[in-house]
């Protein structure tokens, strides 16, 4: 038997996000993972919407930082970067609203998800040191793939991060094997080819895929992009992933209330709390 | 794991999201199996001797060099089919989509010259092209609109970011990260992810192989010199491939300073340099402080590009080859002395390596050849250059 590559020996950073799937476990439920972008419309709100995410039950948070040219995202997550830019938002500004998270709510898993000019820009070791002084729990790069990823991984290590990857439904066995060596925290499944967006549905991850995502013991998977229904978060668990990530889905309820804050916060709460109530399994 | 190296010392790379990657590696594996595939390379060498004219001429300039030590030749890409150097690596990228069973072609364009090129390609070999162009171009470049169309291409305006070239490259990616299992994204120019910048630069180093051979002929001894402008840098790494390890000839990048490299609107991205990431590939480029990228500027749509290609980064880092930048107005100047003195009217890309070789000849003190790649001709620009010159002429 290979007993080279356990699950509990898989780097465990801040060992949030494992004591998230344990709890869950225990419930018996998947992950709700919304994500939005940082400082979207501008920071003061940016903050209020994270705090209606985690009220209406968000189990981790997965945010981005927005980005000039966003080349993995679709039109609704480009017009969200587009937002903070415009009421110009920094990098720094980000790391500020995660702190102010990270102040109220200590046990969340954070997840920071953007691109790697912002990363190089900053130096990448100046950026995770900032970040996980932030309270960030774990990185992706939506423009470093696996076989860029090393440099990233060793550095996130350094200051007790997770680089999370990436599992394309294309994916050859020799990278999903290497996502089972290498991956920490979880591992973002990817719904479907393509951009973010909403408007093409995710479909459910094939059950070969999920076998193998097993046999190579990746970290645990939670499917991402064209997620925007509670039928599909029931579907993504039944099927075997961990949980679900909802990007555009959320992000389309802040361009919809853009002018109501209030409504904005009780409609993504309500959002929150209709996704995660089917994550029962 | 790659079969070709993917970077030029740190530069160059694959920062593209994972779901590319196989894509990538196809590319890739296509290049390598129709290199060693004679039916391949016949029929690629057939389709640039018949259809696009190659070899190109090299002309001897008769009134444009006034210091009689020097000697100024021009490499004829102006002459190519299509109007630019663009075709010949076109025709290649095209019977590669061909080969891996895909029918249908992505492209981004800026002044609309790759475009043209993809078109007429795509025609010609009956593949569906769509063709993604900036909002600001598509309104710049009518003529090459209309030429595109007219070949049956579909061109898709961009409307996000700055709505130039840069935002084409973006959403071609876009497009391509849905539809890898039938399109083939023909990139155009020696710049983006491995593999594009091999092959790029492979596909067009019959430009400076044939420009050793007619230099050979000619003058029986290798120029001083090759001079190239520096968009995303295909047309100068395609003149510099062959002279790469002749130590004794110069190779030299023109990129475009726009209203100058002082200002913000210029697009001289190795002669500013700063390092970081765009389009898949770590290499120079125009930045903010934070890493947002910058709109990049110049008189000439085919040089306005907020990155270069990683061989070129990588060139000038080991100091093999030398970037220099030329002004609108230099470029402008040295547009209206080629067609009055030679009777040609070059590309504005173009002429900036002209401008730069103009400098240089007049400061030569000892014999010297230079050639310069004249990479398209200036048709595409009348409009433009009537605008701003107007009744200057
Ligand atoms: C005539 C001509 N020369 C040069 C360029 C610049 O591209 P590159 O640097 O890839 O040669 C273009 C691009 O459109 C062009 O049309």
């Amino acid at each position: 038997m290979e007993q080279t590559r356990s699950q509990s020996a898989k780097f465990d950073g801040s060992a949030r996000y494992s004591k998230m799937f344990s709890r869950l476990n225990e419930v018996e439920q998947g992950a709700f993972v919304p994500f939005v972008m940082l400082g979207d419309p501008e920071p003061e709100t940016s903050f209020e919407i994270i705090k209606a995410l985690i009220e209406g039950g968000a189990d981790a948070l997965e945010l981005g930082i927005p980005y000039s040219d966003p080349i993995a995202d679709g039109p609704t997550i480009q017009k969200a970067s587009i937002r903070a830019l415009k009421s110009k938002v920094r990098p720094g500004d980000c790391f500020e609203i995660i702190s102010k998270v990270r102040a109220e709510f200590p046990d969340i898993p954070i997840g920071l998800l953007l691109y790697s000019n912002l990363v190089l820009a900053k130096g990448v070791d100046e950026f995770y040191l900032s970040a996980s002084k932030a309270g960030v729990d774990s990185i992706l790069i939506a423009d470093v793939p696996l076989r860029e990823a090393d440099r990233f991984i060793n550095i996130a290590k350094a200051h007790n991060i997770q680089q999370i990857l990436i599992a394309p439904p294309n994916a050859s066995d020799e990278t999903l094997s290497a996502i089972g060596d290498k991956s920490a925290g979880y591992t973002y499944l990817l719904g479907r080819a393509g951009v973010t967006g909403a408007e093409t549905a995710a479909d459910v991850p094939a059950k070969a895929l999920i076998d193998k995502l097993q046999q190579y013991q990746v970290a645990p998977p939670l499917l991402g992009f064209g997620i925007s229904t509670p039928e599909q978060v029931k579907t993504a668990i039944q099927s075997g992933a961990a949980g679900a990530i909802s990007g555009s889905a959320t992000v389309n309820i802040i361009e919809k209330h853009l002018d109501d804050k209030p409504a904005m916060l009780s409609a993504l709460k309500a959002f929150v709390q209709s996704m995660k109530a089917a994550t029962q399994k | 794991m790659n079969k070709l190296d993917t970077k030029f010392g740190d530069f160059g790379g694959m920062y593209v999201p994972e779901l590319l990657i196989p894509a990538l590696d196809q590319l890739e594996q296509a290049f390598l199996d129709a290199k060693d595939d004679p039916g391949f390379q016949e029929e690629f060498m057939s389709l640039l001797k018949d259809y696009a004219g190659r070899p190109t001429a090299m002309t001897l300039s008769r009134n444009l060099v006034s210091n009689p030590k020097v000697k100024l030749y021009l490499k004829r890409e102006d002459l190519l089919h299509g109007g630019a150097h663009k075709t010949n690596q076109v025709l290649g990228q095209a019977l590669l989509t061909k080969r891996m069973g895909k029918k249908e072609v992505i492209a981004e364009t800026g002044a609309g010259q790759h475009g043209v090129a993809t078109a007429l390609a795509c025609a010609l070999l009956g593949l569906k092209a769509r063709i993604y162009m900036g909002a600001k171009d598509v309104e710049r470049q009518a003529p090459n609109v209309f030429r595109m169309r007219l070949m049956g291409a579909e061109v898709i305006p961009v409307d996000s970011g700055s709505g130039t070239l840069k935002d084409a490259v973006n959403e071609a990616m876009r497009d391509w990260s849905a539809t890898y299992d039938k399109a083939h994204y023909l990139l155009g120019t020696a710049a983006g992810p491995h593999p594009f910048p091999t092959i790029v630069r492979e596909y067009h180093r019959m430009i400076g192989e044939e420009t050793r051979a007619q230099i050979m002929e000619k003058e029986g001894r290798l120029p001083d010199a090759v001079v190239a402008c520096v968009g995303g840098g295909s047309n100068a790494i395609g003149m510099f491939a062959d002279f790469i390890d002749e130590p004794d000839v110069r190779l030299i990048g023109v990129e475009p300073a726009g209203k100058g490299v002082h200002t913000k609107e210029h697009g001289a991205t190795i002669c500013t340099g700063t390092k970081g990431i765009l389009h898949g590939a770590f290499t120079f480029i125009m930045q903010d402080h934070d890493g947002q990228i910058e709109e990049s500027y110049s008189v000439s749509a085919g040089l306005d590009y907020p990155a270069v290609g990683p061989q070129h980064a990588y060139l000038h880092d080991i100091g093999r080859a030398e970037y220099f930048a030329v002004t609108d107005t230099e470029a402008l100047n040295a547009f209206q002395l080629l067609a009055r003195k030679e009777g040609i009217i070059p590309a504005l890309e173009s002429s900036h390596a002209l401008a730069h070789a103009l400098n240089m000849a007049e400061e030569a003190e000892e014999e010297t050849i230079i050639v310069v790649n004249l990479s398209g001709r200036g048709d595409k620009d009348l409009a433009h250059v009537t605008k701003i010159l107007g009744d200057k002429l």
